[in-house]
């Protein structure tokens, strides 16, 4: 009984208190900013080092739908790109997860969650969601459970992960879609009544990630949805998760 | 002509390894396993000559490991290894789906991944094992779980509330890892960030694995201070792991303290990994050649802090766990899996160690780090839920002293050293303990020293016909709780 109480003594409170605004060390990958005159030699040194095929000319640009924020990009840059460690991300456009040098994070965030009216009046209190793994490599799901640990507390915002896609307001869809998986994806979005959200989480389930040019896919049943929300990140923070839900259901507003 | 005897890591040319007729082959495979010996790899590559299988086997207590092959030059059948070598079972299921050669006499030829050609498709669907008789039911669940966890499918034949049989069918989240790893072979950084998504919960292990075997391809040698990083890494992995595991458990007994206290110590370790290189599954660490980030001074005090909180936390929160009544009541008895059973279907990992199966790469087949690093092997005898849950506690326990050593008179030098060309023609074998178990990369090379061939074993391989085994007989509302004492990887499976 005492180790019980000297156990919970110690344990203490580990809940972060306002998870809107909430930092992250420094060391953490997170939004990334892009100084183009800051890297003098030819730009395409730097975009053939990016593992996912996320960095583009002129401007110069990343697509956090692709970015797997692996930093390799910092490095070979000299820090022209940097990652800050700012981990709101997320947006409901895919075209604005494209951020163009001199973008910076406060601007990129301006505009970049749209909550409709609707939406809020339905699910501002209370949204229940189904997540689907679809080739998922477990790390985006790992931080998907951490949103619902002692730590961020999901659940306080009236925001769950339900077992059946019957109890499910939207779908969270992870991995790059296998071709395994994608008639159960569709069957349980189907199970879902109307008005579903569906939310892309990571960079597989945006753009397929590192697995894009696997021949195991069928991405195409992605064009049958209207995806709602996309989070970047391999895998997104639970941070980044919980605070793109906050804004898309107009939480905050 | 005699098997070629290798270390774990050791680079050898294609040509030095012995073909044998699939008759020789299969009789000495069996006859080693027979002998104590433990099957590694078995797995075909297409040539132009043919389909060449080879045979990896390991002999733990010498720190050898033995290669032979066999060629086949279109004969579409062999007599299986299976019903002698019960450890060969996935593997030749495995083989027979990509080549279709098949092993004849194979008690349960099914597709493991994609479909077996021919045979499953859309419109001749998977064959379950089905049983009949009064109070017998079936109970399917799956691809899609009622947690947030990957997809799988179950099958449940009950009699009553008894699981009688479990069959589980993977492949969904299959997505080509091994192709994609040959057809990218001129993109290292790629390569690495490839290997980080095998299993994104083991990524320092799965990372290190394909590393090691590309750095010893190209003979070149890596500081001690990056290896010694990134055994910190990898032990840190191993601890987050299984504190999220010791939580899960908890939680699957109801037992909400050890759920919440075991969870937060998580955070703390995976945080601490991310203050190491930017991520909290330690993504961006691992590259050929070394490591991305340094460990500073500041930061080894860091780590040297949480550690020694851990170590106090850990051993309170296990005390309490392990002492209480209602969740004793759950985990022992729950889920047995004999030390025989275990040896002879060539279990690996922890769940290997708490059925007394003494097997650990650490200190079998030393890599990296653990070639200056003595590691003691801790093994359990019960082989139920209650040892491997407590195993997973003696092994953070074990992980913090590891870690602890390191970090007293850090060694100065390099964190990353130049990458040389690779070898022409040559085959390698990475072994790697991650935290699930023997992690095995085989890595070969063409005549312009490119990659042409990534074979991939990741732990659950071995173990995912344990769970099958040890819930049979046991209450089907045990199955969660025998579920997670595996905590088994469907993509490290699926690739």
């Amino acid at each position: 009984m005492l180790d019980l109480l000297r156990l919970r003594w110690r344990h203490g409170n580990q809940a972060i208190p306002d998870i809107t605004k909430a930092e992250l060390m420094d060391t953490h990958r997170g939004f990334p900013v892009i100084d183009e005159s800051k890297y003098k030699n030819d730009w395409q040194k730097v975009i053939d080092v990016c593992p996912a095929g996320a960095i583009t000319k002129s401007p110069v640009s990343i697509d956090l739908g692709k970015c797997i924020f692996c930093g390799e990009c910092e490095r070979a840059s000299g820090g022209a790109i940097r990652f800050t460690n700012k981990h709101k991300t997320g947006s409901s456009e895919r075209n604005h997860l494209i951020v163009p040098a001199g973008t910076g994070y406060d601007k990129y965030n301006e505009d970049a969650i749209e909550s409709r009216k609707e939406i809020h009046g339905l699910f501002g209190r209370s949204l229940k969601l189904r997540q689907v793994s679809a080739g998922g490599c477990n790390g985006c799901e790992m931080e998907l459970n951490a949103c619902s640990n002692v730590n961020f507390d999901m659940g306080r915002f009236g925001i769950d992960f339900v077992a059946s896609p019957r109890h499910a307001d939207g779908i969270v869809v992870t991995g790059p879609i296998t071709k395994n998986m994608a008639p159960a994806l569709m069957d349980a979005y189907k199970s879902i009544s109307d008005p579903k959200i569906i939310i892309a989480v990571g960079a597989c389930a945006i753009s397929g990630g590192v697995f894009a040019d696997s021949d195991q896919l069928k991405r195409e049943v992605l064009d049958e949805f209207k995806i709602d929300l996309y989070v970047p990140g391999c895998p997104p923070h639970p941070l980044t998760f919980i605070n793109a839900v906050l804004d898309f259901i107009g939480r905050k507003k | 002509m005699s098997w070629t005897e290798i270390k774990n890591l050791q680079t050898i040319p294609l040509g030095e390894i012995p073909v044998f007729s699939v008759e020789e082959l299969r009789h000495q495979t069996i006859s080693k396993i027979q002998n104590g010996e433990r099957l590694v790899q078995f797995f075909g590559d297409k040539t132009s000559e043919g389909v060449v299988l080879y045979v990896i086997l390991a002999d733990d207590n010498a720190s050898r490991l033995y290669v032979a092959s066999s060629k086949f030059r279109g004969e579409k059948a062999y007599q299986s290894f299976t019903p002698e070598a019960p450890s060969a079972h996935m593997f030749e299921r495995e083989f027979y789906e990509q080549f279709g050669i098949e092993p004849e006499g194979h008690p349960w030829l099914k597709p493991v991944r994609s479909g077996i050609p021919g045979i499953d498709s859309e419109e001749i669907p998977y064959k379950f094992f089905s049983m009949e008789g009064e109070e017998v039911h079936e109970v399917g669940v799956g691809p899609i779980h009622a947690g947030v966890i990957e997809p799988g499918h179950f099958r449940f034949s009950c009699h009553g509330e008894k699981i009688y049989q479990l069959e589980i069918k993977l492949g969904f989240q299959h997505r080509g890892v091994e192709d994609l790893f040959v057809k990218n072979a001129n993109r290292p950084v790629y390569l690495e960030k490839l290997a980080e998504s095998v299993a994104g919960d083991t990524v320092i292990g799965h990372a290190g694995g394909f590393i090691r075997a590309v750095e010893s391809l190209a003979d070149t040698a890596v500081s001690i201070r990056a290896k010694l990083i990134r055994t910190i890494a990898l032990e840190l992995e191993r601890i987050a792991v299984h504190l999220g595991d010791l939580s899960a458990l908890s939680g699957d007994v109801a037992y909400l303290t050890g759920n919440s206290v075991f969870g937060a110590l998580r955070t703390k370790v995976i945080n601490t990994t991310m203050s190491i290189c930017g991520n909290r599954f330690g993504r961006g660490l691992m590259t050929l050649g070394g490591v991305n980030f340094d460990i500073t001074p500041q930061l080894l005090d860091k780590i040297s802090a949480v550690v020694d909180r851990l170590d106090v936390d850990v051993e309170l929160a296990a005390e309490v766990l392990f002492s209480s009544a209602s969740v004793l009541e759950r985990f022992e008895k729950t889920g047995v899996v004999e030390k025989e059973t275990a040896a002879a279907i060539g279990m690996v990992g922890p769940a290997a160690r708490a059925s007394g199966v003494a097997v650990d790469v650490r200190s079998d087949h030393p890599f990296g780090g653990f070639e200056l690093i003595p590691v003691h092997k801790l093994t359990l005898e019960s082989g139920n839920v209650f040892a491997r849950a407590y195993i997973r506690f003696v092994e953070i326990q074990q992980s913090i002293r590891i870690i602890r050593e390191q970090l007293g008179g850090f060694p100065e030098g390099e964190t990353k050293t130049d990458l040389g060309a690779l070898g022409k023609n040559s085959f390698v074998v990475s072994l790697t303990e991650g935290w699930r178990g023997e992690i095995a990369y085989v890595v070969l090379t063409d005549g312009g020293g490119r990659i042409r061939k990534v074979k991939i074993k990741d732990p659950s391989f071995n173990n995912w016909f344990a769970l099958s085994l040890a819930v049979r007989g046991e209450g089907i509302s045990d199955f969660p709780v025998c579920n997670k004492s595996f905590n088994l990887s469907y993509c490290g499976f699926d690739l």
